[in-house]
């Protein structure tokens, strides 16, 4: 247990300030917890759906609750179950063998929802396009709140998505 | 010339400086039938099977077997007519060859004569007797998209239930479907239903000139998109009887390897996580993000994207930069090195590791399993190192690879060759980094028109295999990528027999499967 603590002391606190291009730093942070507060009144839960991704999108999903970014530590949580989420964070393209499982998950989410498209491929079909297999983007089968686009989007991009769809809302 | 002790078929060795590779024809199907269990009497596996139309060409289908043998791999191929595209099951040799024969026929139409024809692509989407890989499908008929019933194996008796899980899982991870059949909280039986991230990759690759095929290659699996990327510029270079020069073969081995470092960090943290040892996540995964900016400043992209191409490399690495890449190896080597003693001496999450999830080396040649699945049961099989009878393509050749083993076949195993590669890839990154060569960075390829060739890459799960035909205009015909994931998911069915259904997370987590890379 004592090395275990040491480690722990030695890496310290490693989350930085999230900082948006066109603003300075350590304000966007505490705005966005401020402006999450203020609209949902507690936390935001995510349920993340994988609608056909090559995974890479997830692999940066992930990322976002390192020390770095630690999404976690913003009072925005990653959900088991579309029941108990505010928003929808999709990648795509829709494949037409996941089109069913989104739809029904989009209905399990309780309103008021948020939908946000991560990717190119979630935002716009990407390299994939529409096929005999994929239906496209996620705004091909769901009403779509905010895209996010890179391949992949980087966890801070990401991040600023997420923002701007809260503050969409309000 | 002659393999696997089987004399009938005559196999050429495919040109480039890839890792080795035999082309051979068998005749009919009793001829590809009998290669195949004369090579699995001496140890093979199977590595990949695909189909191809060539109706357009005045022939018929063609049927593409790729076995891993002892100096390399094996291709064989069969023509077949284009009014009885069938052949032998393999799966009564190779039971692993069973979804990628079930593939082959939604894709291509072509079956095997007996043995399991359920669908595996097709989950309803297209009907039934439509194949998007015939030159003549077209688009397909307009038809709704109502998933079909899957006929799963049922397991009866007193107390027997199912458990339905997925397609979307709890956690964030890819689609896909398992079929628990249990008794209290003992699993009797995993069943796997894949094909949900299904998108019509192979498709897209017909007719596409090279630089748009690394584009979707490189996206096949986006946590093995250099292992993919370099598979494919392999096949495509030795179809156009081209190599790429030195220096790139040393930077795309250096991408190789930080895309393998990279992915043994998240799956170390990951691993800690699903054995409730939450410290171990957060510390890995700040340790794959200082890795991957470290990527992102020197190559341009975190996960190394469209960095290997057809001929060579598309970015190049200064002095300064190498210096960085050394300084960084012994920055997470101590990190490692520290947090390895951390993971040995935690009993909880060694309660968790040990027996767990076990699969021996048996079972593993059976499946044919490759990578670093394989390598926990105690088998040496790397395409980086050298074995009896094997050479292993440049620049590994030269680095003297040490593949790392350990022969336990259970969770622990998996982690501790985890831990073991992420230390020896810190060394090669060292060597290529303190010695690369000089020269170009890419050659021009030109597309030869009927060429074919096949690469394969030692990624960080395990063989990927990327096959390529390219047409008479000189663009793509036909590709193939093949993950070694279609030979580990089966694995896994057998993993969970002797555990409870809460290992399972745990037990997945240990293979870290792709869905993408085997759902296409």
């Amino acid at each position: 247990m004592i090395p275990l603590l040491r480690h722990i002391f030695r890496t310290g606190i490693l989350t930085e300030p999230l900082q948006a291009p066109d603003e300075g730093p350590q304000r966007e942070l505490e705005r966005l917890h401020d402006e999450l507060l203020g609209i949902l009144g507690r936390a935001l839960t995510i349920r993340e759906v994988d609608a056909g991704s090559c995974n890479a999108c997830e692999l940066e999903v992930h990322a976002m609750n390192n020390p770095y970014y630690n999404l976690e530590g913003r009072g925005i949580k990653f959900v088991a179950s579309p029941r108990h989420a505010d928003m929808l964070l999709v990648s795509g393209p829709v494949t037409k063998n996941m089109e069913n499982a989104l739809l029904r998950a989009y209905e399990c989410t309780p309103d008021p929802k948020l939908v946000v498209a991560i990717g190119d491929c979630g935002c716009d079909a990407g390299v994939f396009g529409k096929s005999y297999a994929s239906c496209g983007a996620i705004s091909d089968v769901l009403p779509v709140d905010v895209r996010v686009p890179g391949c992949p989007p980087t966890p801070l991009a990401m991040m600023q998505g997420i923002l701007a769809a809260v503050r969409q809302a309000k | 010339m002659q393999l696997c002790s089987f004399p009938a078929i005559d196999f050429n060795r495919q040109p480039g400086v890839g890792a080795p590779v035999w082309r051979g024809r068998a005749a009919n199907g009793d001829e590809l039938h009998s290669f195949a269990r004369a090579a699995r009497e001496v140890g093979a596996r199977i590595t990949a099977i695909w189909g191809s139309d060539r109706r357009a060409q005045g022939q018929g289908y063609r049927l593409q077997c790729v076995f891993g043998i002892e100096s390399g791999h094996a291709w064989l191929s069969l023509d077949l007519p284009a009014e009885a595209p069938s052949y032998p099951d393999l799966a009564d040799l190779f039971s692993t060859a069973n979804r990628m024969q079930r593939a082959t026929r939604d894709m291509v139409g072509i079956a095997t004569i007996g043995g399991d024809q359920r669908p595996w692509l097709r989950h309803g989407g297209w009907p039934e007797g439509w194949y998007p890989l015939r030159h003549d499908a077209g688009e397909p008929p307009t038809f709704q998209n109502r998933p079909t019933d899957y006929e799963f194996v049922q397991v009866g008796g007193e107390g027997a239930h199912e458990i339905p899980v997925g397609p979307i899982h709890a956690g964030i991870i890819e689609p896909g479907h398992f079929r628990f059949s249990v008794v209290g909280e003992r699993v009797l039986k995993l069943e796997q239903r894949l094909g949900y991230q299904h998108k019509g990759v192979e498709r897209l690759f017909v007719g596409a000139d090279f630089a748009r095929g690394a584009q979707l290659v490189g996206r096949v699996s986006g946590d093995s998109s250099c292992a993919y990327a370099w598979a494919y510029a392999d096949a495509v270079e030795a179809a156009c009887e081209t190599a790429a020069p030195p220096r790139a073969l040393a930077l795309r081995a250096l991408m190789l390897e930080r895309e393998r470092v990279a992915n043994h960090l998240g799956d170390l943290g990951a691993l800690g996580n699903d054995a409730a040892f939450a410290f171990g996540l957060t510390q890995f995964l700040r340790l794959k993000e200082d890795w991957v900016r470290l990527n992102a400043r020197l190559f341009g992209h975190r996960f190394l994207f469209d960095r290997i191409v057809p001929g060579g490399v598309a970015v190049d690495v200064d002095a300064a930069g190498l210096a960085a890449i050394v300084e960084q190896c012994g920055a997470i080597e101590t990190a490692v090195k520290e947090l390895r003693g951390l993971y040995d001496e935690h009993p909880g999450l060694q309660d968790r590791f040990v027996t767990t999830g076990i699969i021996d080396r048996d079972l593993a040649q059976e499946l044919s399993l490759s990578g670093l699945a394989a390598r926990a049961t105690g088998m040496l099989l790397d395409g980086r190192a050298h074995r009896q009878g094997y050479t292993p393509p440049p620049p590994y050749m030269a680095l003297g690879v040490r593949p790392a083993t350990d022969e336990r076949g259970d969770v622990a195993a998996r982690v501790a060759v985890r831990f073991d590669e992420i230390f020896e890839s810190l060394r090669l990154l060292r060597l290529l980094a303190v010695d690369l060569p000089g020269g170009a960075l890419r050659v021009e390829v030109a597309p030869v028109a009927g060429g074919a060739g096949l690469g394969v890459i030692e990624g960080w799960r395990g063989e990927v295999a990327v096959g390529v035909e390219i047409d008479a205009a000189g663009r793509l015909a036909r590709v193939h990528p093949h993950d070694p994931s279609w030979q580990a998911w089966p694995a896994l069915e057998f993993a969970v027999l002797r555990d409870i259904v809460p290992d399972f997370p745990l037990i997945n987590k240990s293979f870290n499967l792709s869905y993408s890379g085997v759902d296409l």
